[in-house]
């Protein structure tokens, strides 16, 4: 590994020709060989007692339906909490929660049987939102419903508002996301059955980021061992953390019915469905109050973070935390409190989606530093790069940045590359001397992001997650994770980052699909940890599979092992080279195949207290500074993106035309959310529950890409790489909303910034 | 209530029997077997079913069985001779055109329509007339540029394909 031969280059992922020529099978695409068809009972009410299930009116004699009572004493998803039914059992939560399930040999059956199931309902009062939660919930005797709390703390915050020249306070919002991945949930369950049809454990396929994950949950559900249960990925058309959590509840559903009816079962959910049932990203309310000098030095930050959970916990707790973490964003303040909440509602609960409670904090913060520039008098960039955080500094939990910290780098390029600062400042003065004229307004926007690549705090030594690579008899390198790819690129980087690590060409090495019963436990898809944390143990072990065969070559040829090297495909000796090919036959002749393994090794000294939320929270952080330009019509409010620009630093680029796939496509996300996805909803209902009325971007509303990657490498990933999934979902919308004030002068502190919400905001200005 | 319909699938004659208002996603998934054409919306919102009915693009989602009787279907599948891929394909792959792949079936056979009526279309012209096809991951900037490319606007970022370029899933 003297020389990069396969990472930093743009090759062809291997999945690619599949994907353009239709022939990837996704799961509804797979061959169903029989298979049944489960479908699901779901509640009308957002909070309400089941009085009764009747199936009664259930014609078809081939039909199964299932109730809670089939479930058994495991009735809930396990994730952090057991609090999540499987089957909603004498109650529901939130619109949407399953209450029974069907199956029968075709879909069309399984519907009509669904629909003669009668349920008898008692309605009750739900709390449907933030405020009403703030009000307290009937099902805590009218106490808050805390779901998850977590505070961080540095300094001395009072004394730092005492130093403070000026205040400012500000209270901001965010909404529902719904992820929108194009290939809806799906999952197939063939039940394994012994003597007299006993149920001895399930192979279930899936569309799903997380296979140990569904594993856990199958084996808790069922108390079986491990090895009863088998978890495949099937090609995954999309997740954004959407198939993080839910994967977990729609495979048990499907595994119990396989169960039932001694049959594969398929479960494929239908774009409706699929919105009403699954998991959002969770809405929030962030208040600041921040203490500045006049020059804008930050002295002191106090916030609060609020976010909606949903009617169960699910993975919200981690969620919060990462909120909180990233709450005084890209930063530094000598005295921060950070108190972070999560309420419950009677609505589906929130779960996993890109950033993971990031974007809400991020975007509060980036508007708050928007007001703290306003009221000072400095221009947007001027208040950032005076507070960014320099190497060396100190987050709130007490983190000192030792090294790949970029914040003041990303800003400059940013600058620069967008002109912003002159820019800005003409779209001020443009619009003061303006007459209306109906033209449209211009506005550009800027906004400084981090994020933290990898599990949170002990995450990662909890999990001590394992990769794997086996020289095959076919001469091969085959990469075992389960990290899967659901359109990222992990198999094309884990190819690039192994076949460097060992010295063989990237031809040399293949991709295992994410199998629990063929690849080892090297955690989720999911918090940006799949090329940094995965990534470097898959390097790790490529590396010693390497050093084995390294002596074996030495020990044929007679050398010392140190003077072979695997470099390029070729073992070189002072005496000439051998093709890697020709000295793996023969290791694999001589002794079958060559397994290597390692096992996730924590950074010595770095430690994280979760009981005082101090130490190191990350292993290391990507930057990202955003530019948006926006034109927004002065009579309709109608804001069109034209120019986007992204500078972001992740280390060392594995793969160049998908990293910067990754920033593109994450950043018109975190702009859709910002001023177009909104989910509307009415007791408890998603009122826009079908892709004709939650709207996400089109090409039509794409603005034109510029895409600036900085590499400022980190230690702690396999060839200087950090994370990149998540950091662009992070900086667009607080980017927007500063654009379209300085197009506008309207200063909005809630998202999406739709054509009505400016417009309200433009009254109220008007009537003040 | 079943009837017989004759049309041309692929360039080869095709014969289905089936209900006047089947949808044709669900004959060309379910009865031919051809599952490169997806359904994400089923409203004809998303585009993913996309196929190309005498040349027009059409969401065949929402196509009904009696409409294509005598016409000519080209899906996903027949854009290239089986085991080849067309320049476009090869091209948008090499790009980063695809990530999760589940609208690029449907993203290819509108980009083919385009291409047939703008040969060296502008980005206005691309936004026009894809914009029916969505995509949530890539932001759209890289399949912009894959058609960028292939029309000789823009130098080629990826690597052309390897000799037989493709690696399964193994």
């Amino acid at each position: 590994m003297d020389q990069l031969n396969a990472v930093g280059r743009s090759v062809l992922r291997p999945d690619g020709l599949a994907k353009v020529t239709g022939r990837a099978l996704y799961l509804d695409d797979l061959p169903e060989n029989g298979c049944w068809h489960g479908t699901t009972v779901r509640s009308p009410h957002a909070s309400a007692l089941i009085l009764s299930v009747d199936s009664s009116a259930v014609s078809d004699p081939e039909v199964r339906v299932l109730t809670a009572k089939d479930v058994g004493a495991r009735n809930s998803v396990h994730l952090i909490h057991d609090d999540w039914p499987i089957l909603a059992d004498g109650r529901v939560n939130h619109v949407g929660e399953p209450i029974a399930l069907v199956a029968a040999p075709t879909l069309a059956r399984a519907q009509a049987a669904a629909k003669a199931i009668k349920v008898a309902w008692e309605a009750q009062t739900p709390v449907l939102e933030l405020d009403a939660a703030l009000r307290g919930d009937p099902r805590t005797g009218g106490r808050l419903n805390v779901l998850a709390k977590c505070d961080v703390q540095r300094g001395d915050v009072d004394a730092g508002f005492g130093e403070a020249e000026v205040i400012v306070e500000g209270w901001y919002t965010t909404g529902h996301q719904e992820h929108v991945y194009i290939e809806p949930h799906g999952v197939i369950a063939t039940p394994a059955l012994g003597e007299g049809g006993a149920f001895l454990g399930v192979d279930v396929v899936g569309s799903l980021q997380c296979p140990f994950y569904v594993h856990q949950a199958l084996t808790h559900l069922f108390d079986l061992a491990g090895d009863a249960i088998r978890v495949r990925q099937s090609v995954t058309g999309g997740g954004f953390g959407g198939k993080e959590d839910y994967p977990d509840m729609i495979a048990a559903h499907a595994s119990l019915l396989a169960r039932a009816c001694g049959k594969a079962v398929k479960i494929v959910y239908e774009r409706q469905e699929d919105i009403i049932a699954t998991t959002k990203r969770h809405p929030s309310r962030v208040r600041h109050r921040t203490g500045v000098k006049r020059d804008g030095t930050l002295v002191a930050m106090d916030i609060d973070v609020l976010l909606d959970g949903g009617a169960y916990i699910t993975l919200s707790p981690v969620v919060l935390s990462r909120s909180v973490l990233h709450a005084a964003g890209a930063y530094s303040c000598p005295n921060v409190r950070i108190r972070g909440r999560v309420l419950a509602t009677n609505t589906p609960p929130n779960g996993a989606f890109r950033g993971f409670g990031a974007p809400q904090s991020l975007f509060a913060v980036e508007r708050q530093m928007d007001k703290v520039a306003r009221t000072l008098g400095l221009d947007p960039f001027e208040a950032r790069i005076r507070n960014a955080y320099r190497q060396g500094d100190i987050t709130p939990t007490g983190q000192v940045l030792k090294e790949s910290v970029s914040a003041v780098a990303v800003l400059e390029r940013a600058k620069t590359a967008t002109r912003f600062a002159e820019r800005f400042a003409a779209n001020e003065a443009a619009r003061a001397g303006r007459k209306d004229d109906g033209r449209p307004l211009h506005g550009i926007g800027l906004s400084v992001f981090w994020h933290g690549s990898g599990f949170t705090g002990n995450g990662e030594r909890r999990m001590m997650s394992k990769g794997a690579v086996r020289l095959r008899p076919d001469l091969k390198i085959e990469v075992l994770s389960s990290s899967t790819d659901f359109g990222q690129g992990t198999e094309s980087v884990f190819r690039q980052i192994v076949a460097d690590a060992s010295g063989v060409t990237l031809d040399d090495v293949v991709v295992h699909v994410p199998d629990t019963a063929a690849v080892p436990d090297s955690g989720p898809t999911v918090a940006s940890r799949t090329v940094m944390v995965v990534g470097r143990l898959l390097a790790r072990a490529g590396a010693k599979l390497a050093e084995t065969l390294r002596a074996f070559a030495a020990h044929q040829s007679g050398t010392a092992p140190a003077a072979v090297v695997l470099s390029h495909g070729f073992f070189e000796t002072e005496r000439g080279r051998t093709p890697f090919a020709e000295v793996a036959k023969r290791y694999v002749t001589l002794h079958g195949p060559l397994d290597a393994e390692a096992t996730f090794e924590p950074t010595p000294g770095s430690t994280f207290d979760e009981a005082t939320y101090q130490g190191d929270a990350y292993a290391a952080y990507g930057w990202g500074a955003n530019v948006v330009e926006v034109e927004v019509d002065p009579d309709t409010f109608i804001t069109r993106l034209t120019k986007l620009t992204t500078v972001s630093d992740v280390g060392h680029v594995v793969h160049p035309v998908m990293c910067a796939g990754q920033v593109e496509g994450g950043t018109l996300q975190a702009l859709g959310w910002g001023y177009l996805e909104e989910m509307k909803m009415k007791d408890g209902r998603f009122l826009n529950d079908r892709m004709q009325t939650y709207l996400i971007p089109t090409m039509a509303d794409a603005p034109d890409m510029e895409t600036i990657l900085l590499e400022n490498p980190t230690t702690h990933g396999p060839f200087g790489a950090k994370g990149v999934g998540e950091l662009p979902m992070d900086g667009g919308a607080p980017a927007l909303l500063q654009a379209i004030e300085n197009a506008t002068g309207i200063a909005l502190s809630a998202i999406p910034a739709t054509p009505e919400r400016i417009f309200e905001a433009s009254r109220a200005r008007k009537r003040s | 209530m079943s009837t017989t319909y004759r049309f041309t699938l692929n360039g080869k004659a095709a014969e289905v029997e089936g209900p006047p208002m089947a949808r044709l996603l669900d004959v060309l998934r379910r009865d031919l077997g051809l599952t490169g054409s997806k359904e994400g919306c089923g409203e004809g919102e998303c585009g993913a079913c996309t196929v190309l009915l005498d040349n027009e693009a059409v969401c065949s989602c929402l196509v009904p069985l009696f409409q294509v009787e005598g016409a000519s279907i080209t899906t996903v599948e027949g854009l290239a001779p089986e085991d080849k891929v067309t320049e476009l394909q090869r091209v948008f792959a090499n790009e980063g055109g695809a990530q999760c792949g589940a609208c690029t079936p449907g993203m290819m056979v509108t980009l083919k329509a385009l291409l047939d009526r703008h040969p060296k279309p502008t980005r206005d012209q691309i936004r026009e007339y894809v914009s029916g096809t969505l995509c949530r991951c890539t932001g759209y900037e890289r399949i912009f540029r894959a058609v960028e490319v292939l029309t000789g606007q823009r130098a080629a970022e990826g690597e052309p394909a390897a000799p037989g370029g493709e690696v399964s899933r193994t």
